[in-house]
């Protein structure tokens, strides 16, 4: 129970800071920014991981394997499509954008 | 978990998230950004798998391997016209996962979830089906595979109440039953949660989709969080909340720039305006122009007025282009560009002013245009173009309609009416390179093309930027 509080909480205080820190992302980087999250949200592939800690019949080994490769797919592909994207930003932006 | 140097490695990583998230104000900070909480989370995931010895490596290992892969390839492959598809597709993924992760944590035996453990894994089950599902519809709507056009079921509402009632009864039956694995309403969850995504997914079109993607982002978020919550990880509680604060806000945004509420779009009272004119394609392309095999319906103009365009072009000072998705249907970025690097180098001021709603996510029509090597200099949002368009001699249209459309500022009671638009009405000529001069999604009419300072360029707009290069130079 008490766990679960300071999940709560956790969540709570990261959502708040998040806010504040996401409403100063300029328009234009808002796909960008989406497609970050995304790659973030990937780290479910760690409650993936987990599953394989413990002991488990073969279907829920398949349900888990699945979400491994979902997770996995977010988070590599999140981060690279995320960093192919700011590129084309980055080509004439250097001098101007700060 | 009471170790202290796993919870400040735990602090760390929350911390490097949202320090890398901040530096996403800024272009360039953004590439950093990106990098540094990559490397956090696969650190985090690190040092989780050390801890906890996994069974079956190998099949891990190839889950890993086959994930990473697929999302490497997607990424390298995917062209910024098909972005909005595939980060649709990650959201289903991200839910998926999420939904996986609970069921198989709640139909363990014996059960190792508390109570508040079971709670959340039926919440993560049902927030990560109604992603996954919902996720899978906008994605093929987006990628062309499903038709864009809403798909309104006879009593859609009450459909998705009913489905909405049984999910929950059985999201109750899932928590109550406490001893032996609770399997079979698990499965019902999960069943009636992806048939929820579906009905709810399908009842919206093209033209509300950043709307949606939006909201499905901030529900992935939500799932891994409360995904979280079940497997008691502070990293994946706090990611999920950092992507569902992101989704809330990109939502919030595109929800102001069509100056509708959230419920408008996915609990519409009636039928969304869609005109009937066109029975096959049209009007199920938003706001802008349809692909050219649609060409030959529209009546041809009575002079050539090519000519006359260029020459208003040439004679101009200040020019300030206006793309749509359009644009990018028919290909057209690289031309418009070119376009307008052409008349930059004629010593002309040249702007590109972007609606929000340019394009089917939030942002896109930036990407769009970074991907055909635009001046990101060149780029204007609404807000900070807008008034220029009253000491503007030329807004060139290209492929937008809807957001543009004087109607939405002058006319009560039309889908689009309180929407903000470019004031391309403002500018002293008009010349708008659109496919036909039907109505945009909204199906509202544009008064801009009967005014007398409008030229229509009808017909594809790749070879309408083509003609008028070589006209002007």
């Amino acid at each position: 129970m008490n766990e679960a509080f300071v999940l709560a909480g956790v969540f709570l205080v990261t959502f708040a800071v998040g806010i504040f820190l996401i409403v100063r992302v300029p328009p234009r980087l808002h796909t960008p920014l989406m497609s970050l999250t995304n790659a973030i949200s990937g780290i479910t592939v760690l409650g993936a991981l987990l599953l394989f800690a413990a002991e488990g019949n073969a279907l829920q080994r398949g349900l888990a394997a699945i979400a491994v490769v979902m997770g996995a797919f977010n988070l590599v592909g999140g981060f690279a499509v995320t960093s192919r994207m700011l590129g084309f930003f980055k080509k004439k932006a250097t001098a101007s954008d700060d | 978990m009471g170790d202290p140097g796993y919870l400040i490695g735990n602090l760390v990583v929350l911390a490097v998230i949202l320090v890398g998230i901040g530096m996403f104000s800024r272009p360039n900070a953004a590439r950093f950004g990106n990098l540094a909480i990559a490397l956090a989370l696969i650190c985090a995931l690190g040092v989780e798998v050390a801890r906890n010895p996994l069974n079956a490596p190998l099949l891990v290992l190839a889950a890993l391997a086959v994930g990473s892969l697929g999302g490497l390839a997607a990424a390298k492959k995917v062209n910024m016209t098909q972005i909005p598809a595939l980060v649709g597709f990650q959201n289903g993924a991200g839910g998926l996962a999420s939904c996986l992760v609970s069921l198989v944590q709640l139909t363990r035996e014996p059960q190792t979830l508390d109570r508040v453990g079971v709670v959340a894994a039926v919440a993560a089950m049902i927030v990560g089906a109604v992603t996954f599902s919902g996720s899978m519809v906008a994605s093929g709507k987006l990628a062309g595979l499903l038709r864009q056009k809403p798909v309104a079921l006879p009593g859609h509402r009450w459909i998705l109440l009913v489905v909405s009632i049984v999910l929950l009864a059985a999201a109750f039956g899932a928590t109550s039953v406490s001893d032996s694995g609770p399997t079979w309403p698990a499965i019902a969850v999960v069943l009636f949660a992806l048939l929820l995504g579906l009905v709810f997914s399908a009842r919206v079109g093209g033209a509300d989709m950043p709307v949606l993607i939006s909201l499905l982002n901030a529900f992935s978020g939500l799932s891994a969080g409360i995904c979280g919550v079940v497997v008691k990880s502070q990293v994946l509680t706090a990611c999920g909340a950092t992507v569902a604060a992101s989704g809330l806000i990109l939502t919030y945004a595109m929800c102001r720039a069509m100056n509708r509420n959230v419920w408008a779009i996915v609990w519409p009272a009636a039928p969304a305006a869609v005109p009937e004119s066109a029975p096959d394609g049209g009007q199920d392309l938003p706001s802008e122009t349809v692909p050219s095999d649609q060409a030959v319906e529209t009546p041809a103009p009575p002079s050539d007025p090519f000519p006359q365009a260029a020459e208003v072009l040439q004679a101009a000072g200040k020019i300030i282009v206006i793309p749509g998705y359009g644009m990018a249907l028919a290909h057209a970025q690289i031309g418009t560009v070119g376009l307008a690097n052409r008349l930059v180098k004629m010593g002309k001021d040249v702007k590109f002013a972007v609606h929000p709603l340019a394009g089917r996510m939030p942002g896109h029509m930036h990407v769009l245009l970074a991907e055909a090597d635009v001046d990101p200099d060149m780029l204007f949002d609404l807000n900070e173009v807008n008034s220029e368009f009253a000491a503007t001699d030329v807004a060139l249209i290209v492929g937008a309609c809807d957001v543009v459309n004087p109607a939405a500022a002058s006319v009560e009671g039309t889908p689009i009416s309180g929407m903000p638009i470019l004031a391309a009405q403002d500018a002293a000529r008009v010349i708008v390179c659109n496919l036909d001069a039907r109505p945009g999604y909204s199906g509202v009419e544009n008064l801009l093309y009967r005014q007398e300072k409008t030229l229509l360029l009808l017909g594809d707009a790749q070879e309408t930027m083509s003609r008028l290069l070589n006209a002007i130079s």
